[in-house]
């Protein structure tokens, strides 16, 4: 298992640097100029020096090298830097955003607390419900409840969070006055009152966003029960006289695990990817925003770092859904 | 059952198992599938009743709601002198360990995420109260038994083969030391080497701790080899019951006749001899069973009142039974 690590690991270090490679050359090749938003009053050659110094004037097989040892280099120097009070890297360079110039890394931790709170949360919000209803519905197939959770989950499949976050605020901060409709970023929790403000405000991004992960994982843990409940072993089970708990929790479940498990695992990366739509409505400026905002403003270095990011959370997402497989599944083995 | 002077262990009284059937729009029930239909039989204690019949004539269903893992439509089931037609699941739970079963799929009807050795100590933790040591032993004892090297305790149910793994089912059956163990088709999924290793074990077994089969099979040979007597199953219903000599010399139900004159025989001069019954048509469906007796539509020697009566199932000499309208008492 540890060989088998340690190989994917080795093996994704050039599948990530393609994937570096393919989103810069995709921003480089695609229309668009940092300078566009600039006052059309600028002369034309200041506009030259801006963009002469914003690092433009060099080809790209200066600027891509350059971003990588950035990246791979003097970032995680600046890192070691701030938290041993060593100088590794004495005064570099560092990624700089064209908008605000201010390090793109600086920026991305100032927004990361928010995304992971409200995008994270609504995550394990969501997968806790999921799993039971996932479950019960599978053991009550075709009943009342089962129903219910299918119409349920058919409802956060087909509403995308623009029209259910709308709803939600127009119901519970504009008629009844019980939510605030925006997320107060800058909200410091210190006691109990501060606490409970920041649930209320929570409250709807988290639920909006849990609806559709519950829709999606519920599915899969009903479907997987199923699947195992009609197995010959639980036969098995309840003929040795397994209580039905037992039958069902730790025959039945431990087995639904598995596939559900993967699904949970690859689902992770799309939380710090921030969900771009729910963020715009509840004002949550997570990392979903600073995208779409860098997008907007044509911010290379910001896109750029941010999608590989992703990448990198994608692949390492892919490669512990594999390595928990062969955990949970004694039937696979790496070695 | 003049002729037998032990007591039953098990005896089935008029047992039905139906599922339902639900279709249309609104999954209404629109009938049912007739699994077992009435059927009566008794076990002997120590004996082994060999349930024999062609494919999706309801013996596995028969053989399970006997052990009650279904909950059974109507009919008496008595196993160890205690009644349990009715009894619901959860008081079922605590008679479990006199009444086990082997089942046909080795590969399939053990958990995959569970060691061997908690395969066969699970039944122990939910029923007795030995410390882990007791169960320890217990389960080596087991796999002794069953001839599994003691070793492999702490391996997975992949690891093994076909044999080895019905070898597991069975260690894993006796491990609360029943009295009534059902074998459902434990040799089908087997090839034939194995078979008879199988077997073999099973009597043996049978030998030292003085086990009750109800051998489920259609392997006519494999039951002639092991039952003390057996019952022929067609769409639901026992057609004859009788003990293996008379059954396999001088069976009567035409069903039985056909299904005894299609075994192989292995003399090619004695094969040429043998004249088939072939018998036409499908099995009806076991939801819409003919009217009159349920074999009507295939026997060789249907009469009128077939199609019209259903047959009696009676004792037609003493420990013969047979439900047949050539039977009947003038």
């Amino acid at each position: 298992m540890l060989t088998f690590t340690i190989r994917r690991l080795l093996l994704s270090i050039p599948t990530l640097l393609f994937i570096a490679f393919v989103i810069f050359m995709l921003l480089e090749l695609a229309p668009g100029d940092p300078m566009a938003q600039m006052p059309l009053t600028i002369p034309p050659e200041v506009k030259e020096k801006m963009r002469l110094a914003l690092g433009l004037g060099e080809p790209w097989w200066v600027r891509f090298p350059l971003w990588l040892k950035q990246f791979f280099i003097v970032e995680p120097q600046y890192w070691i830097d701030s938290a041993f009070g060593t100088n590794f890297a004495d005064g570099a360079q560092r990624i700089i955003s064209f908008q605000s110039r201010s390090p793109v890394f600086d920026t991305i931790a100032q927004r990361m607390p928010q995304t992971l709170w409200v995008v994270g949360m609504s995550y394990v919000v969501g997968v806790l419900i999921a799993l039971p209803i996932g479950i019960i519905s599978a053991y009550r197939q075709y009943s009342v409840f089962d129903q219910t959770g299918t119409f349920v989950s058919m409802i956060g499949f087909s509403v995308p969070p623009f029209f259910s976050g709308v709803l939600l605020i127009v119901i519970f901060s504009v008629q009844l006055k019980w939510l605030p409709s925006i997320y107060d970023t800058t909200h410091v929790v210190n006691s109990w009152d501060s606490f409970v403000v920041q649930l209320r405000q929570m409250i709807m991004p988290v639920m909006v966003l849990a609806l559709q992960t519950t829709a999606q994982v519920s599915r899969y843990m009903r479907a997987s029960m199923l699947d195992n409940l009609t197995q010959d072993y639980v036969r098995t089970a309840r003929a040795k006289g397994m209580s039905e708990s037992v039958v069902v929790m730790k025959h039945v479940l431990r087995n639904s695990m598995i596939p559900v498990i993967t699904v949970i695992a690859l689902g992770i990366p799309a939380i710090f990817g921030g969900a771009i739509i729910t963020e715009q409505i509840f004002k949550v400026n997570g990392l979903g925003q600073l995208l779409i905002i860098a997008l907007q403003g044509n911010d290379i270095p910001m896109v750029m770092t941010i999608t590989f990011l992703l990448a990198v959370l994608i692949v390492m997402m892919n490669l512990i859904a594999d390595v928990l497989y062969g955990i949970l599944d004694p039937r696979i083995r790496y070695d | 059952m003049l002729d037998n002077p032990q007591k039953p262990l098990v005896s089935v009284r008029d047992l039905k198992m139906h599922f339902p059937i639900y279709a249309g729009l609104f999954r209404r029930r629109v009938g049912e599938v007739k699994a077992v239909d009435g059927i009566s039989f008794d076990v002997m204690e120590g004996e082994t009743l060999g349930l024999v019949g062609e494919s999706g004539c309801g013996k596995s269903t028969a053989g399970r709601s006997v052990l009650r893992l279904y909950d059974i439509t109507s009919g008496q089931i008595e196993i160890d002198g205690r009644q349990i037609g009715d009894t619901p699941q959860n008081q079922l739970r605590g008679m479990r360990p006199t009444m086990q079963m082997v089942f046909q799929d080795p590969q399939a009807s053990l958990n995959p995420r569970m060691t061997v050795e908690a395969i066969i100590r699970e039944p122990l933790d939910e029923h007795t109260t030995l410390t882990p040591t007791e169960k320890r032993d217990k389960v080596a004892e087991l796999m002794d038994a069953v001839g599994l090297n003691r070793k492999f305790a702490g391996r997975y149910p992949h690891a093994f083969s076909g044999g080895q793994r019905q070898r597991i089912g069975i260690a894993r059956a006796l491990a609360l030391n029943p009295k009534f163990i059902v074998c459902d088709e434990p040799i089908a999924a087997l090839d034939v080497s194995i078979q008879a290793q199988v077997v073999n074990l099973l009597e043996d077994l049978q030998e030292k701790y003085g086990l009750t089969y109800l051998f489920i099979s259609h392997d006519l040979s494999m039951v002639r080899h092991i039952a003390t007597r057996v019952a022929v199953m067609y769409l639901g219903k026992v057609v004859e019951l009788a003990d293996r000599e008379t059954l396999f010399a001088d069976p009567q139900h035409p069903y039985t006749q056909a299904l005894l004159s299609a075994v192989p025989e292995p003399d090619p001069s004695l094969a040429r001899k043998t004249e088939r019954i072939i018998l036409q048509g499908d099995v009806p469906s076991p939801s819409k069973p003919p009217k009159g007796c349920n074999f009507c539509t295939r026997c060789p020697a249907a009469m009128d009142i077939c199609k019209t009566g259903e047959p009696e199932y009676r004792e037609i000499a003493p420990g013969r039974f047979a439900a047949c309208h050539l039977h009947n008492p003038t």
